[in-house]
């Protein structure tokens, strides 16, 4: 892989597409001028987070006018965009589309979805069914929707499918200010995971959230890309709208994983085996 | 150090950023406080200063004839020191207009119809001022209710309430703001020689530490008793919190259709704009 990757860390507007097409189109140019291979929005980018009822509302068909621009564009550009999914079979889905070539590569639909305590997609959203990693001209990508990677079996399937890059959008909530560290909690959290996945993967991971504020929930920001000896190659420091640029490359994956050859070590028929023993409900409830 | 201890820079940086943002999406870049000479108004002054800037920012000092006199003296300290537009209105004759007429005796009424007068000022100005009614409450008086419904709880936007006590007493310091507020023992002054922590029963230290405990870490009223809490204090606090439940929700609405506003008609407020 040789990927010039912009991970465009934007501010959507809530429930208003049209402006979120506007500002994406424009980050898409950017992108395109500076002839990068790749460029990576948030977790419902086109929508905003905090939906609620209008989630139905502001769902969009993968065919629609609204994406057809993205596809368009995506003729210059490789581009991953978050919103939400109006599938065939009616339901909504908390959705990422790759879009290369003009074409849809690859949708990903959020597979755990997150209702806890602030958050409440459980309600709003049905829940993905499978994680897939694919070929783009650009590399192998496995996509995953921000709580897909707080569940450690999500990028873990991605690593088996021997991908070069996990691409990893949210738009998580920034929180935490106490003194023990110092920025927001939130952050630290996310660079911890990210940091110990591409060290346990040896994978590129490029993660993107967004920034902005909905009705008193600040969003965190803190995009950035880790490479697969788990240290960090590019960042947007701050809570302000941004991009950054990053290249991946395949001499790093191959280096690490000469290192310390964890993939062709992983041996997945005992887990295979294990989780079968696991799923089979023979096992004494906690 | 206080495991409650916040970085102060960062809160302050997201607190001017929350109001910009959510003032700027209803279009909004002026902003109306009550300013009272305590601290909580003080700091809530402070944000509001740097996120619109001082001569957007209307302080209202709002005294009744039994005000005590540093009150409204400690306020003009906040407004020469960060250089915002403030205008006194004496709310004495409103606040009698009712309480001597109908015979209100009881203090507790007496302080309520003046919480109530002042967000009758305030948001009768912010019509003139054109600005928002930011709101002063921090997360240690919102839990245990300690404020009055419609009257200081009322606002538009609060940047303070997700702070415990401790904590806006360390934004206060950090913002430099006058010693004599950010030192003086707090009171709502609704009556002679009231002070919070008498009137409640127990110190703003101890009931942040509590509450931190209890609401943010999730700990059992059992699990506070070990720590060493007594149990007559878990008890009062656990009480008081959930009593109060009624003053933090929009009031509730008899269900009897099929989509009820608040029940399941759900949208954020900035939903459209």
């Amino acid at each position: 892989m040789d990927c010039r990757v912009v991970l465009a860390q934007i501010e959507p507007t809530l429930g208003n597409v049209p402006a979120n097409i506007d500002t994406h189109v424009r980050e898409i140019r950017a992108a395109i001028d500076a002839r990068a291979d790749l460029v990576v929005f948030p977790e419902l980018s086109l929508t905003g987070y905090f939906l609620k009822d209008q989630t139905s509302e502001v769902a969009l068909e993968v065919d629609s006018d609204e994406l057809g621009t993205i596809a368009d564009l995506s003729r210059h550009i490789s581009i991953v965009v978050g919103f939400a999914e109006r599938g065939r079979d009616g339901r909504v889905y908390n959705s990422i589309a790759f879009f290369e070539d003009g074409e849809l590569l690859e949708l990903h639909r959020k597979v755990h979805l997150v209702h806890y305590g602030m958050f409440d997609e459980g309600r709003d959203f049905a829940p993905g069914e499978r994680f897939r990693a694919f070929e783009s001209k650009h590399g192998r990508f496995g996509l995953l929707i921000c709580e897909d990677m707080w569940h450690v079996g999500s990028s873990w399937l991605h690593f088996l499918s021997n991908v070069d890059a996990l691409i990893v959008v949210s738009s998580g909530p920034g929180r935490g200010v106490t003194e023990d560290e110092s920025g927001l909690r939130s952050t630290h959290v996310w660079n911890k995971i990210h940091d110990t996945l591409a060290l346990l993967y040896q994978t590129w991971i490029v993660y993107v959230n967004r920034v902005g504020s909905e009705d008193g929930i600040l969003f965190g920001g803190g995009s950035r890309v880790v490479g697969p000896d788990g240290r960090e190659t590019a960042v947007i420091a701050g809570l302000d709208p941004g991009r950054v640029e990053a290249r991946l490359d395949s001499d790093a994956l191959r280096r690490a994983r000469v290192a310390t050859p964890l993939r062709r070590d992983e041996k997945p028929w005992i887990i295979a085996r294990e989780l079968a023993r696991l799923s089979s409900g023979a096992q004494p409830q906690p | 150090m206080n495991r409650l201890d916040i970085q102060p820079q960062l809160v302050e940086d997201i607190l001017v950023r929350f109001l910009r943002v959510e003032a700027g999406k209803f279009g909004f870049t002026r902003a109306v406080l009550g300013l009272s000479g305590g601290v909580d108004s003080a700091v809530s002054c402070a944000l509001a200063a740097k996120a619109f800037g001082p001569k957007n920012v209307l302080a209202v000092m709002m005294p009744y004839k039994t005000s005590h006199a540093d009150s409204e003296g400690d306020a003009r300290k906040v407004v020469t020191k960060l250089g915002l537009e403030s205008r006194t209105i004496d709310i004495s004759r409103m606040a009698d207009a009712y309480v001597d007429t109908y015979d209100v005796g009881d203090r507790v009424r007496r302080g309520n119809v003046m919480a109530r007068c002042r967000m009758i000022v305030l948001y009768d100005l912010s019509v003139e001022w054109r600005g928002l009614v930011i709101g002063t409450s921090n997360k240690t008086e919102i839990l245990l209710g300690y404020s009055t419904q419609f009257g200081d709880a009322a606002s538009a936007l609060n940047p303070l309430g997700d702070m415990y006590k401790h904590q806006v007493y360390q934004l206060a310091r950090h913002m430099d703001l006058p010693k004599a507020v950010v030192d003086k023992a707090p009171s709502a002054d609704l009556f002679a020689g009231q002070t919070d922590e008498a009137e409640l029963g127990f110190t703003y230290a101890e009931a942040d530490r509590l509450l931190d405990l209890l609401v943010d870490q999730r700990y059992s009223p059992d699990e506070l008793v070990g720590e060493g809490f007594d149990a007559e204090f878990v008890a009062k606090v656990t009480r008081r919190i959930a009593m109060n439940q009624y003053k933090r929700i929009p009031p509730v609405i008899a269900k009897l259709s099929e989509r009820t506003v608040n029940h399941d008609f759900r949208y954020l407020r900035s939903w459209g704009h």
